[in-house]
């Protein structure tokens, strides 16, 4: 049996069925990775000690009929925890803490698993990078110094580092599949309207989903099927049937037609995108699916759009960190005073540049020129997903246009660092699933992924297509443990 | 189109964020580089397109009037920054 922590979810698993593993060696393994890795940054909140009681409690009585039987697990800290600091990471919720618990992971606990931690995260999920976070920097174990992407970078770096098997993200723009990407890990972005939003701390509203992060697409699709679920506390939650992913996941893809948008071929991609990009079109083909070409002619529209109704959203949704209910209170003169110098004071500067541009773009006289235009132009890329999915069954891009930066490298240019969410971004703007899977490595040696995006309510097929194209592309991600000394 | 520094103000306002004059210089030379490239969608015509509203094509469903949670009272008001009893606390208001 391989190291505990070199394991996939899907080994654990079997290993704790099996009764060859106990979840409290399990739950200390990953704990003591988990503290040995502080140099990454990757978790804000530790509650392991909580964990390993969970995991003698669960093997004095275990359950082994449930999906995640005694599988410790971290989350991102954008998931509301029961009496567990909640805080988006941002200084705003730095003393928040929940009573109550999001649905996502309320389904990942009455499936058996345990909570390890929160993981960091850009602050309330707006940054590609977790640069925004107000506990810092979090590390990519592919490299020091290295982003390991964003919002959801803890997550990302904790599962390509082996201290959770497996994690949840939420994805707004890109904030699964990016940082999946930069870590040569699997995530998924489901259908809007298939995981709730219930108890998930809010950013864009219409674009908000949340979603698995895993090592293999297999993990991710068992992952899916536990968390995917119709909830009536949140009211843009969707009731159909959902499979079971995981038992229903084939590589039998022949047959299958695969679009590839010309408009993905944006001016100044790297060569090794571009060739990345062939070698994945190799693969599908190999695995006996068709090729066709397709047209999505508003990509290069999808982004403004996204800034401008993302941006508006959030400003509404962030009105109530006010310093009254809950959350970060500075002094004030008066109410105003107290109201201004709180959000100041307590919201970094990346999330006080987007609640201003949402307020500019909704305020009297520009909101027909801005949000209603970007709307307008949002039906537009819905219908060129449409219209192509009239010819096509899923369709083939990369996940993002380079490998991951270095620390500091684009804090400078938010325009630059927008631009990182190209190919992800009108994925969330037409409501689509999206999974982004490694496939390959640049010259640096960083890894580089490939994006599948289905239609909508198709995630089974999506699943299928990533583990027909894992199985041929078969991607080692190369981690050192650097930052272990 | 240009943001100026009264505009910045005048959004600060707004969105009840305070900015000082360094910061509302820094802000007004972001937000313009933002809108530059936002205004890329003004290249195209959108005069008969219906706007999108949601991308979930589903009506929403209707549930009975009942009251399903109570006494929730103490876990509201428990994160409040300031508490007095029943109460949230803000700074006084009348004179």
């Amino acid at each position: 049996m391989s190291h505990i922590t070199k394991q996939s979810l899907s080994e654990l698993i079997k290993n704790i069925k099996d009764k060859k593993l106990s979840s409290t060696e399990v739950t200390k393994a990953f704990v003591e990775r988990s503290e040995k890795s502080k140099e990454l940054n990757a978790y804000v909140t530790e509650d392991f000690s909580a964990a390993i009681d969970k995991a003698k409690r669960f093997d004095q009585k275990p359950n082994l009929d449930l999906k995640l039987p005694g599988i410790p697990m971290a989350v991102k800290d954008l998931f509301c925890t029961k009496n567990i600091k909640t805080t988006a990471g941002s200084k705003i919720l730095n003393n928040f803490i929940p009573t109550y618990e999001s649905t996502v992971t309320q389904n990942i606990w009455n499936e058996g698993a345990i909570l390890l931690g929160k993981l960091n995260c850009d602050e309330f999920a707006m940054g590609s990078s977790n640069e925004t976070s107000f506990f810092g920097n979090v590390q990519n174990p592919i490299d020091k110094d290295l982003v390991p992407g964003g919002s959801s970078g803890g997550s990302s770096s904790a599962v390509a580092a082996q201290l959770t098997p497996i994690t949840i993200g939420t994805d707004t723009g890109g904030s699964i599949r990016q940082p999946a990407s930069f870590t040569g890990i699997v995530g998924l972005k489901p259908t809007y309207g298939s995981c709730s939003r219930y108890g998930i701390v809010a950013f864009a509203s219409s674009l908000d989903q949340a979603g698995p992060m895993a090592q293999n697409v297999k993990d991710c699709a068992l992952l899916h099927e536990v968390i995917s679920s119709y909830d009536e506390k949140d009211s843009t939650s969707i009731d159909f049937k959902r499979n079971n992913y995981s038992k229903e996941l084939t590589n039998n893809i022949k047959g299958k037609k695969i679009g590839i948008p010309k408009e993905y071929r944006v001016d100044g991609m790297p060569k090794e995108i571009e060739d990345l990009w062939k070698k994945g079109i190799d693969y599908v083909k190999d695995c006996g699916a068709e090729i066709i070409d397709i047209s999505l002619p508003h990509t290069n529209y999808a982004l403004p759009t996204y800034y401008i109704v993302a941006p508006a959203e959030a400003s509404s949704n962030l009105a109530r960190y006010d310093g009254v209910k809950y959350g970060f209170r500075a002094d004030g003169e008066n109410l105003i005073d107290m109201y201004e110098k709180t959000r100041s004071e307590g919201f970094g500067a990346e999330v006080q540049r987007r609640i201003m541009i949402g307020t500019y773009v909704l305020s009297s006289g520009y909101y027909d020129a801005y949000y209603l235009k970007a709307q307008k132009v949002r039906k537009l890329i819905k219908n060129d997903f449409d219209e192509a999915y009239k010819k096509v069954d899923a369709i083939l891009t990369p996940s993002t246009p380079s490998s991951a930066f270095k620390i500091g490298e684009k804090t400078n240019d938010p325009v630059s660092m927008y631009l990182n969410d190209i190919f992800t971004v009108p994925v969330n703007l037409a409501g689509l699933p999206g999974i982004s899977i490694p496939a390959g490595h640049d010259a640096k040696g960083y890894p580089l992924g490939l994006q599948i995006i289905g239609k909508a309510f198709d995630e089974q097929n999506l699943l299928n297509i990533a583990y027909a194209m894992e199985e041929k592309i078969n991607f080692k991600n190369k981690i050192t443990d650097w930052w272990i000394k | 189109m240009s943001i100026d520094l009264k505009t910045i103000k005048h959004i600060s306002k707004l969105s009840r964020i305070s900015v000082d004059e360094n910061k509302a210089e820094k802000l007004a030379g972001d937000l313009n580089s933002i809108f530059e490239f936002i205004e890329k969608l003004n290249e195209l015509n959108t005069g008969n397109v219906e706007p999108l509203t949601s991308v979930a094509e589903t009506t929403l469903k209707l549930r009975s009037d009942k009251v399903k949670s109570k006494n929730l009272r103490e876990q509201i008001i428990k994160n409040s920054p300031q508490e007095n009893e029943d109460y949230f606390v803000v700074p006084k208001v009348i004179e």
